[in-house]
């Protein structure tokens, strides 16, 4: 039981915090406070990808002409190059996000989500 | 330009286009429309060429991105299923930009018109992109691309719009995410992210945990972004409160094309035996289906706002298309398919004539909409077109859709997807009648004395809204040849 929690620790550490994340976005009053659980739930998602590309003792995936390649020798690049993608998409939900609560902050004078709750039923 | 080149077209125009329309409104402001409608009229060429072409050669067009073969590089794919559905995408987009003109003149202020106007575009090339890939990671950026114009779009909108949009994108964010994962699952499987090549190498794996969980991701993820009726509650609200010309884009579309992803997933990159016979997703999707049904049918008539009815009512046409998936035979598949493509169209009518209303109106509020259609006769007009393809009155599209939705349940033997679904087409009688009524003769009595005058409205409104209805009336009587000829070939020939 201890070794398989050992040797799958890299997974242990994504799920807690995709956990740590969702509770962000989902228990927390604050909207800003939201965006932070967002923020950790995508980049667990990326860390668990890039987490799957690496491989023990492998190295930088550029073969040079006129050698044979083993494949076990290098690490996969393409679950990096997909969370370049990724990481850009989380960007950019970011600053969606920050100008969505700027104009919130402008018009309620508040990010507590009750309070701006309050301010629309109004 | 030629032919064989159109597939990436029709996603990279939008794409290149919509910087340009931000680039060349920061220098005059006029010609953002007209370079749109160009665009959308492109697109629209391009998406009629490559249907034909497929009607024509009766197998699917591959077009490899950068000449990189399948399964390295990334792959459109254009089939007798996509080909419609791009057909009817591109054709609402164009006719709801004409249309967005005047309305969006109104709604924004003159030096927010290119924004607008390029994120139109992107949420387009979103939109195309998603129905076209034939990759199942490209289908995650590009569905991204189409969520985050609609939430900076959403945010544009009146009132508490940008609350409504954020927590859309919370919402949106999750379910992005679990598709991302269920694709990650896939990958550590097979080591491949084409749709296609998945289809090959995943039967061996149909007993593995880590395939289920992944396919439960997916499940869950592509359920948040259409719409599907427990992980719905961002939709009234974001759909209700963007600007009248972006949720006639928005609300037809982007859950309909959320369906087809839908389709995709369960019949395309998964076997029918492992998404109907192993894990019993069908079963699931049909009961959430029902209970969506059923539930939007009750939230949409306690509305008193006629734009948040047309959006619960859109929760409940969501249920529909999964009650014709979970039906798992032909018939509920060709009915599922046509109720997506007829929905598309229902709906940007309904939303549409509910923009140009409040347009009007200044308001869409039911109580005060009373004799409405004496100002208005062409647009309510149109709107009971509408109304009447929803209920399911034969001559239009409605009927048809619905007609091999029960065809479909009955043959499955689910004796409670017929039942939710006549009661739901009665609930939808009950709420239009009562719109209808509410218009055409609460105000009899007191009677203005006004006398009825056609629309004054822009022809670039009544133009698109006249369009449209006439395209519900088409497919209403065309439906036989279509079945026929384009969905035939859209249902796996597994079932």
């Amino acid at each position: 039981m201890i070794e398989y929690l050992l040797v799958k620790h890299s997974y242990w550490f994504y799920i807690a915090m995709i956990m740590v994340g969702f509770y962000g976005m989902m228990a927390k009053n604050n909207l800003m406070k939201k965006l932070i659980g967002m923020n950790i739930f995508q980049w667990s998602i990326i860390l668990y990808y890039i987490s799957i590309g690496s491989k023990k003792g492998g190295t930088l995936p550029v073969v040079i002409t006129g050698q044979a390649a083993r494949a076990a020798d290098y690490i996969n690049p393409l679950p990096h190059v997909l969370m370049l993608t990724a990481i850009v998409v989380g960007v950019a939900t970011t600053g969606i996000a920050l100008a969505l609560l700027v104009i919130l902050y402008r018009k309620y004078g508040t990010l507590e989500e009750d309070e701006i709750i309050k301010a629309i039923k109004q | 330009m030629s032919p064989e080149h159109y597939p990436s077209l029709i996603v990279v125009t939008p794409l290149m286009m919509s910087f340009i329309v931000f680039a060349a409104g920061l220098f005059n402001r006029r010609i953002c429309y007209p370079l749109v409608i160009a665009t959308l009229c492109a697109c629209f060429y391009f998406s009629v060429t490559l249907l034909a072409r497929v009607m024509q050669q009766g197998s699917p067009i591959h077009y490899y991105l950068g000449a990189w073969d399948p399964p390295w590089g990334i792959e459109y794919v254009v089939d007798h299923l996509n080909g419609l559905i791009l057909v009817s995408v591109a054709l609402i987009a164009l006719l709801v930009g004409i249309y967005s003109r005047s309305i969006a003149a109104g709604e924004f202020r003159e030096e927010k018109l290119p924004q607008f106007y390029t994120l139109f575009l992107l949420q387009v090339t979103g939109l195309l992109g998603m129905t076209i890939t034939g990759d199942a990671f490209n289908l995650y950026v590009l569905l991204e691309i189409a969520s985050f114009s609609a939430y900076a779009i959403i945010g544009m909108g009146e009132g508490a719009a940008a609350f409504a949009a954020f927590r859309y994108m919370i919402f949106g964010t999750i379910g992005a995410c679990a598709y991302l994962l269920g694709v990650g699952y896939l990958y550590i499987l097979t080591g491949s992210l084409n749709m296609a090549d998945l289809r090959d190498l995943l039967p061996p794996l149909y007993g593995s945990r880590v395939l289920m969980a992944g396919f439960a991701f997916l499940m869950v993820g592509v359920a948040i972004k259409m719409g599907l009726f427990p992980v719905h509650p961002w939709l009234p609200d974001s759909y209700t409160l963007a600007p009248s010309s972006v949720s006639a884009l928005l609300a037809p579309l982007f859950t309909k094309v959320g369906a087809y992803v839908l389709l995709r997933v369960l019949f395309t990159i998964f076997d029918p035996t492992f998404s109907v016979t192993v894990i019993p997703a069908t079963a699931v999707l049909g009961w959430l289906g029902v209970a969506g049904v059923l539930f939007a049918g009750v939230m949409a008539l306690a509305q008193a706002d006629l734009k948040r009815m047309l959006c619960y009512l859109i929760v409940a046409e969501m249920g529909f298309i999964v009650i014709g998936i979970a039906s798992a035979n032909r018939f509920g598949l060709t009915g599922a398919v046509l109720h997506t493509v007829n929905d598309m169209f229902m709906m940007a009518c309904l939303f549409t004539a509910v923009g140009t209303i409040n347009a009007c109106a200044g308001t869409r509020n039911l109580r005060d909409l009373r004799g409405i259609n004496r100002r208005l006769p062409v647009t309510m007009g149109v709107f009971v077109v509408a109304a009447l393809s929803v209920i399911g009155i034969p001559p239009l599209c409605g009927f048809f859709s619905k007609w091999y939705l029960v065809l479909g349940a009955i043959k499955a033997g689910q004796w409670a997807y017929v039942a939710a679904l006549l009661i739901s087409s009665l609930l939808s009688a009950v709420l239009f009648f009562r719109v209808i009524e509410q218009v055409y003769f609460a105000g009899h009595e007191t009677g203005d004395g006004s006398k009825t005058v056609i629309d004054r409205i822009p022809l670039s409104q009544l133009a698109p809204m006249v369009c449209l209805a006439l395209c519900i009336m088409l497919l209403g009587v065309f439906s036989g040849k279509l079945i026929n000829t384009v969905i035939a070939f859209a249902v796996p020939a597994a079932l």
